[in-house]
C-alpha cells in the first residue's frame, strides 16, 4: 500500500483484555471457522481442477469407470439383472448411486487420515480451530458429491427412473452420511498423529465396508441368504442402510426401505446410534488431541 | 500508551520428547510400558512480562532459547503448561510469513487465502487484494504461479498480505532476513507506520541491528528463562556477551552464593605494581583481584576474564590452565590473584570479570563479579583487535 493513501486505521481503542488458551478442535467466531473449512477445500479443489488437462474429468471418472466395469460385469455377464427379481429394477441406478455415495465416503475419509499431518505448516504456524482441518476434507468430498450426483440423477432419469416425491429424503439420507463421514475423518485424523498405521488399517476396512454394503449386490439377495439377527448385524452398518435408502427413495421402490428390510423403522435405532457414537466419540478424541497436536507432529 | 496489551504471567511450557517415537500399533503393542520414558525440555520457564499498548518489543536470544516458543504461546499455536496469558485487541495469528502458500496457485489466489488465513473475510481480502499487490510490486505477475517467482518476490508477496492484516497486536518472527535492500528499507517504513498508529509489535529476531533500531524495549532469554529485561541497547550488549562472551565459570549458584568467599576488588596493575586505569600499547599489565575466602580450599580456580565494551571475551586467564595448582588455603584468608600478561590490545576500554571455584567443581563460580574494573589502552590502532609485535620482511622473490 502507498503509505500516503492507505487506509489509516484508527488507534485502537481500549479492547477487552481476555486470556490466551492454546489450540482447540473449536475456537473463535462461526464465521472464520467457517470461512477458513471453506477456503481450504476450495483450494483443494481448485488445485485438482486445474491441475491437470482433464481437470474435473479425473475426478468423475474413478466411480464412472468402477460403475462400467461393474455393470458390465453383472449385468452381462453374470445376469443379475433377471426380469423376475424386482429388486434389481434399475440395476444400474442403484449400482451407480451407491458407487458414488461410497466414492465420497472412502474420499472424506481417507483423505483426513493424513490431513493434520499434512498440514503440518499451518497447524505449527498459525492459531485456528484444528477441526478446519478434517472439515474441510470432507467438504472437498462433498463438492464433488454434489457434482457427482448430478450424473447419477441424469443416468437415472436417462434409464427410466420418474421423480418421486421421496426424491425429498435425498437432504436427510446426504446429512446422515456425512455425520457418520466427518465422526469417522475426526477420529482418524486425530489418531493418525500418534499411530501412523491407522493409514494401511483404514484403507483395508474401508474395502470390507465396500463388500458389506447393498452396493454391487441387491438387498433382496442379502435378504434371502442371511437369518433374521444376522439381518440386524447386516443393518448396523450405517453405510448400508443409507445406500439401501437412496435405492429406494431416489431409484425405485421396487426394492424396499431401510426400515422395510427389518419390518420396522425403529429397528434403523442401532445404525443411527453408531453414527451419533461416532460422531461424538471422533470428535470427543479430536478435542483432546487438538492441544497438543502442533507439538506432537 | 500505558494500557497492558500484552501480560505474560508466570508463564511456563515443556516440551515432552520420548526417548524412541513409537508410532505403529506394532510396537506399542509389543513395548506397552517403554513408551512413557519422556526427556522434558523446558523450553519457556517462568517469564512474567507486560506489554504496552504501542510498544515496539523486542525478544533476543540464541538458537533454542526458548524465543519463538514463547512467541508461539502468545499467538496460541502452542497451550502453556502453567501461568497465563492475556491479550487486549486482536492479535494477528502470524509467525511466519507465507504460511500456506501454494506453489501451484497464482498470486492472486495466494494472497486472498493467505488473508484468509490470517483472519479477513474473503470480502476484505478482495478489497485489498490491489493494495498487496502495489505494496509488494507485483502487478505484472498477479496470474503467474508462485513456482514461477523468485524467492525475493515470494518473500514481497507474503510481508505485503500480512501487513495488511487489521491487527492491534502483531508478532513478528524472523521476518526481515530476506528480500532485496530496497524492500526491507520498504518493510522498515512499514514498521515504523506500524508503530506510528500505535500499534503493538512483539518482534522476535538474531538481528541485533534491526531490534535495536525499532524496539522501544527488548528481553533477553537463554534456556527459556528471561535473562535481562530493558533498553535495546543494553539488551543488544548482554546478547553479544552471551555470544561471544563467554565467561569460565558462570554465575555462583544460590547455595555457592552463601558460602560467604567474596571478590573484594579488581584492578590492573602497571609493570612497577602500580593500579593503573589506563595504559599505553605494550606497556605490560596485570589482572588482579582479592579474594575473602570463607571455607579450606585446595587448589581453587581463579580466573579473570578480559572483555571488549561490546561484551566479547578476548582473554581468560585461569590459574589451572596457565599456573598449575594454586595452593591450599584456610577458611578466612585474603588471596590477592595476578595475572600477568603483554598487553597487545588495541585501544578501547576493556573490563575485567574476576571468578573464583573450587577445584574441579566445573561451571559455578564460589565468587564472579562481572565487569568489576576497567581499563582504558591507548596507543595507535591497525584495525584489528590485537597488537601483536611482528615482523615485517619485504624481499624481492
Amino acid at each position: 500500500m502507498s503509505t500516503s493513501q492507505g487506509v489509516r486505521l484508527p488507534v485502537p481503542g481500549r479492547a477487552p483484555t481476555h486470556r490466551v488458551h492454546g489450540p482447540s478442535a473449536l475456537s473463535g467466531d462461526f464465521r472464520r471457522f467457517w470461512s477458513l473449512t471453506f477456503t481450504l477445500a476450495r483450494t483443494e479443489f481448485k488445485l485438482r481442477f486445474f491441475g491437470s488437462a482433464l481437470g474435473y474429468v479425473w475426478t468423475l471418472m474413478r466411480p464412472l469407470l468402477l460403475f462400467g466395469v461393474l455393470w458390465v460385469f453383472f449385468t452381462q455377464v453374470a445376469h443379475v439383472n433377471s426380469s423376475n427379481s424386482p429388486g434389481e429394477h434399475f440395476y444400474g441406478a442403484q449400482l451407480l448411486g451407491s458407487i458414488v455415495l461410497f466414492t465420497f465416503f472412502a474420499e472424506a475419509t481417507a483423505g483426513a487420515v493424513r490431513s493434520v499431518v499434512d498440514r503440518e505448516n499451518l497447524v505449527r504456524k498459525i492459531h485456528f480451530p484444528r477441526l478446519v482441518i478434517p472439515l474441510s476434507v470432507v467438504l472437498l468430498a462433498l463438492f464433488n458429491l454434489g457434482l457427482n450426483l448430478i450424473v447419477v440423477m441424469g443416468f437415472a432419469l436417462g434409464s427410466g427412473v420418474r421423480p418421486m416425491l421421496s426424491w425429498l429424503e435425498l437432504p436427510l439420507i446426504i446429512l446422515m452420511l456425512v455425520l457418520f463421514a466427518t465422526g469417522v475423518a475426526m477420529l482418524l485424523s486425530a489418531l493418525f498423529v500418534h499411530f501412523r498405521d491407522i493409514q494401511p488399517i483404514w484403507e483395508v476396512v474401508s474395502q470390507i465396508l465396500f463388500y458389506a454394503s447393498p452396493v454391487i449386490i441387491s438387498i433382496q439377495t442379502v435378504m434371502a441368504k442371511l437369518s433374521s439377527a444376522a439381518l440386524h448385524v447386516y443393518m448396523l452398518n450405517p453405510l448400508a442402510v443409507i445406500f439401501q435408502q437412496f435405492r429406494h427413495a431416489i431409484v425405485t421402490h421396487a426394492t424396499p426401505s431401510a426400515g422395510q428390510v427389518l419390518g420396522s423403522w425403529t429397528a434403523l435405532f442401532g445404525a443411527l446410534a453408531i453414527v451419533a457414537a461416532i460422531f461424538v466419540v471422533g470428535f470427543a478424541v479430536f478435542n483432546r488431541a487438538a492441544a497438543k497436536i502442533a507439538e506432537n507432529l | 500508551m500505558d494500557a497492558v496489551a500484552i501480560s505474560i504471567d508466570d508463564v511456563s511450557k515443556t516440551f515432552r520428547l520420548p526417548h524412541q517415537q513409537y508410532s505403529t500399533l506394532k510396537e506399542r503393542a509389543l513395548h506397552p510400558f517403554r513408551s512413557t520414558e519422556y526427556d522434558e525440555l523446558h523450553a519457556v520457564k517462568d517469564i512474567s512480562l507486560e506489554i504496552a499498548h504501542g510498544e515496539f518489543f523486542g525478544i533476543v536470544g540464541r538458537n533454542g532459547s526458548g524465543k519463538s516458543t514463547l512467541l508461539k504461546c502468545i499467538a496460541g499455536i502452542y497451550g502453556v503448561d502453567r501461568g497465563r496469558i492475556s491479550i487486549a485487541g486482536r492479535l494477528s495469528p502470524f509467525i511466519e510469513l507465507g504460511v500456506g502458500f501454494n506453489m501451484d496457485l497464482t498470486a492472486r489466489d495466494n494472497v486472498i487465502i493467505n488473508a484468509i488465513m490470517l483472519g479477513l473475510t474473503r470480502r476484505q481480502a478482495n478489497a485489498r487484494f490491489d493494495e498487496v499487490i502495489a505494496f509488494a510490486e507485483l502487478e505484472e505477475f498477479i496470474d503467474l504461479k508462485l513456482k514461477n517467482y523468485s524467492s525475493g518476490m515470494l518473500v514481497r508477496l507474503a510481508f505485503a498480505t500480512s501487513i495488511q492484516v487489521e491487527a492491534e497486536i502483531l508478532l513478528i518472527d524472523e521476518v526481515l532476513a530476506v528480500g532485496d535492500a530496497a524492500f526491507q528499507q520498504k518493510c522498515f517504513e512499514e514498521f515504523y507506520r506500524l508503530k506510528r498508529e500505535g500499534k503493538t509489535i512483539v518482534f522476535v529476531s538474531h538481528d541485533m541491528y534491526s531490534v535495536e533500531r525499532f524496539c522501544n524495549r527488548a528481553m533477553l532469554m537463554e534456556r527459556g528463562s528471561m535473562v535481562q529485561l530493558g533498553d535495546p541497547h543494553v539488551i543488544g550488549r548482554a546478547y553479544h556477551k552471551l555470544n561471544f562472551g563467554q565467561l569460565p565459570h558462570e554465575a555462583p549458584t544460590e547455595e555457592l552464593a552463601s558460602s560467604g568467599t567474596a571478590i573484594a576488588d579488581a584492578w590492573f596493575e602497571n609493570a612497577s605494581g602500580e593500579r593503573v586505569t589506563s595504559a599505553s600499547q605494550e606497556e605490560r599489565v596485570s589482572m588482579c583481584f582479592e579474594a575473602r575466602l570463607a571455607e579450606d580450599l585446595q587448589d581453587p580456580v581463579f580466573a579473570a576474564t578480559l572483555r571488549t565494551e561490546l561484551g566479547h571475551t578476548i582473554i581468560v586467564a585461569r590459574s589451572d590452565q596457565h599456573g598449575g595448582g594454586s595452593g591450599s588455603f584456610k577458611a578466612g584468608e585474603t588471596v590477592i590473584a595476578r595475572f600477568d600478561m603483554p598487553n597487545w590490545l588495541t585501544p578501547s576500554r576493556y573490563t575485567m570479570t574476576p571468578s573464583l571455584a573450587r577445584e574441579g567443581t566445573g561451571e559455578s563460580a564460589l565468587a564472579l563479579v562481572e565487569d568489576m574494573t576497567s581499563v582504558v589502552i591507548h596507543g595507535t590502532a591497525t584495525g584489528g583487535i590485537l597488537e601483536l609485535p611482528i615482523d615485517v620482511r619485504i624481499e624481492r622473490a
